[in-house]
């Protein structure tokens, strides 16, 4: 019996760890894309998914349009919000160093926050489940269907983006500028354009992780600081600028998170993958899928 | 240029001293003399953490943590033990030179990105624990009656008072940064911050010289704390989360963070804005923070404090030009 019980625990904690680690996996693919174009790590990437979930809302919801034209629409206005991150906190700085591009990400998210909190205040923000709210069972657990879509834009964003990285000529540009920004420039490649791109792009991944867990945890303004740390945590734990790597590292987490909010303390939940990112730092900073030489080959 | 002239010390002083007679004699802003409290009690931080990130450019997030460490041993210590507040304040000051080298040895081996969200880790974690360690620090509600400071009978029960003991301290650690600054560690940081490798290459010792000033910064900040809990007397994680410490970066970067002068200017402009000029923006203030941030980092990276120079510069320049 209590094996029984146990075993169904732990089928449920690995499914709510797999729903929370494919976010932090999208966020972190997010940080990745910045990251390899410009090697900014993006402080802001947590407001972009916030903004995702809140658009979204005020689109489905408050304007009643349907759930897939909301959905594409919500994904450009974050796109447009990308670009503008770019143009107006990025391009101006004049001395970039790390210290001033990461003031600035921080200025730029404080905007982004403080906007969001202007336009809809305080509150939490509920949307509707994309499949309603009936849990299927498994195996003596439960999965809301809610979960299954976000597993599913996961799979989703990787088929695509690496569709984009390995066919299209966008994405090729772009992984040029991250192998060599001097040799790309070179060979006619206008960087700015791909810094520009990697910023909206990188918005709009992460406005698709807003659009997916708002309907599981709601949604309020600010709730970007948190989901972007765990999702750097990620980055972390599958090695900075691999690809493959956030996909594993935010499933990693997300993992620890639920099996140390579930068996150790659930009060303790956020400062699991905080801590695992310490360690880390501490320990390995290159990652699981990173090393030493790696690390300064920038691949997608 | 880092050199701070007496006068400029002596003025410094002066103003301190007749501040209060000024505010006082003008009852619209007597409660200027509480903003000023405060502003000193955050002049103790920047001043540590400007030391950090302006003299040897290691970014930290998460000075917060040090000031709720501070705070919280205080609290703790004075409220349910009855220990004397002053020894407290001590105990303060080790537990956050233990914590300072636990954290500091590893993360000052990182670089940029690295320590910036180590840090912010760091105090988040910190951040948590105050609010779930409810038996002890009273969780999310805060702990009150915590006592006030008095020395050998003198109690420093008023504003007044206050203001007199806080910006004393702000004095002396002033003094002590600035003949730090200019000491063998000093000129160590700033080569460290030219250049790391070329600072090794010439013999300083870039690690211990890195952990030394992470350590000054936190234990200034740990004092801050202690300061504060005895100030407002009641004390809640809400205080030391990341807001907060995001408005410590704020207000190096306004005053400059490459100058102690700034660190102050920033803390004082900070502590205005937040408790008296952006009372109407309420919470929405978050929003005129990240413009200033925004528009301080593009326009004016060397902060308010560069701004006379600047100011002169224009005027010399542009009478070259206009008057031959």
């Amino acid at each position: 019996m209590d094996n029984t019980v146990l075993i169904s625990q732990l089928i449920q904690y690995l499914i709510t760890g797999m729903t929370v680690g494919s976010i932090y996996a999208m966020i972190a693919v997010g940080f990745n894309i910045i990251y390899n174009v410009t090697e900014i790590i993006n402080l802001a990437q947590g407001e972009f998914v916030v903004l995702g979930g809140l658009i979204m809302v005020f689109l489905q919801v408050t304007l009643a349009i349907p759930t897939i034209l909301a959905f594409f629409l919500t994904l450009l206005i974050v796109f447009l919000i990308g670009v503008l991150f770019d143009r107006l906190a990025i391009r101006p700085i004049r001395q970039p160093s790390v210290m001033t591009l990461i003031i600035a990400t921080i200025a730029a998210s404080m905007i982004l926050k403080g906007t969001a909190m202007f336009i809809w205040g305080k509150d939490p923000y509920d949307l509707p489940a994309f499949s309603g709210r009936n849990p299927i069972s498994f195996l003596g657990a439960v999965i809301l269907p809610q979960a299954l879509w976000i597993m599913g834009f996961l799979v989703v964003i990787v088929l695509v983006l690496t569709l984009f990285f390995e066919r299209n000529i966008i994405g090729k540009a772009m992984k040029a500028c991250a192998d060599n920004p001097e040799a790309a420039k070179l060979v006619g490649i206008n960087v700015n354009h791909m810094v520009l791109f990697s910023f909206a792009l990188s918005a709009a991944i992460g406005a698709v992780a807003g659009i997916g867990v708002t309907p599981l945890a709601l949604m309020e303004y600010d709730r970007g600081a948190m989901l972007a740390v765990k999702g750097f945590a990620a980055v972390i734990l599958g090695g900075l600028g691999s690809f493959p790597g956030a996909i594993l590292g935010g499933l990693i987490l997300g993992l620890i998170e639920s099996m140390g909010a579930g068996f150790i303390s659930s009060g303790y939940k956020d400062a699991f993958a905080l801590i695992v990112l310490l360690i880390l730092l501490f320990i390995k900073p290159s990652g699981l899928l990173g090393n030493a030489t790696v690390a300064k080959l920038k691949k997608f | 240029m880092f050199r701070i002239k007496k006068r400029s010390r002596i003025l410094f002083v002066c103003l301190l001293l007749i501040t209060p007679w000024i505010i006082q004699s003008f009852p619209g802003i007597a409660h200027y003399l509480d903003v000023l409290v405060f502003a000193g009690i955050y002049s103790l931080i920047t001043i540590g953490l400007s030391m950090l990130m302006g003299y040897a450019g290691q970014i930290s997030l998460g000075h917060a943590a040090f000031f709720g460490i501070g705070a919280y041993i205080s609290g703790i210590l004075t409220v349910q033990y009855h220990w004397n507040a002053w020894f407290c304040m001590a105990v303060g000051v080790v537990a956050t030179i233990i914590i300072a080298v636990l954290i500091g040895t590893p993360a000052l081996k990182l670089k940029g990105h690295y320590l910036a969200m180590a840090t912010l880790a760091f105090g988040i974690v910190i951040f948590i624990v105050f609010s779930e360690e409810g038996n002890v620090t009273g969780g999310p509600d805060g702990m009150g009656g915590i006592p006030g400071l008095s020395l050998f009978g003198f109690s420093f029960d008023t504003e007044l008072k206050y203001y007199y003991l806080v910006w004393s301290i702000v004095v002396a650690v002033f003094l002590f940064s600035v003949n730090l600054i200019h000491s063998r560690l000093g000129r160590a940081l700033r080569a460290i911050h030219t250049s790391e490798t070329g600072a090794y290459a010439m013999g300083v010792n870039v690690s211990f010289y890195k952990i030394q000033i992470f350590i000054y910064s936190a234990v200034l900040a740990s004092i801050a704390g202690s300061l504060y809990a005895h100030f407002i007397n009641f004390i809640s994680p809400g205080t030391f989360d990341l807001s907060f410490s995001i408005k410590l970066l704020l207000m190096i970067i306004i005053g400059g963070m490459h100058s102690i002068w700034g660190a102050i200017l920033g803390a004082v402009l900070i502590s205005f804005l937040s408790f008296e000029w952006l009372e109407m923006f309420k919470e929405f203030e978050i929003l005129v923070y990240g413009m200033i941030l925004l528009l301080v980092t593009i326009f004016l990276p060397d902060g308010m404090i560069s701004l006379p120079q600047k100011v002169t510069r224009f005027v010399s320049v542009s009478k070259k030009y206009f008057v031959g």
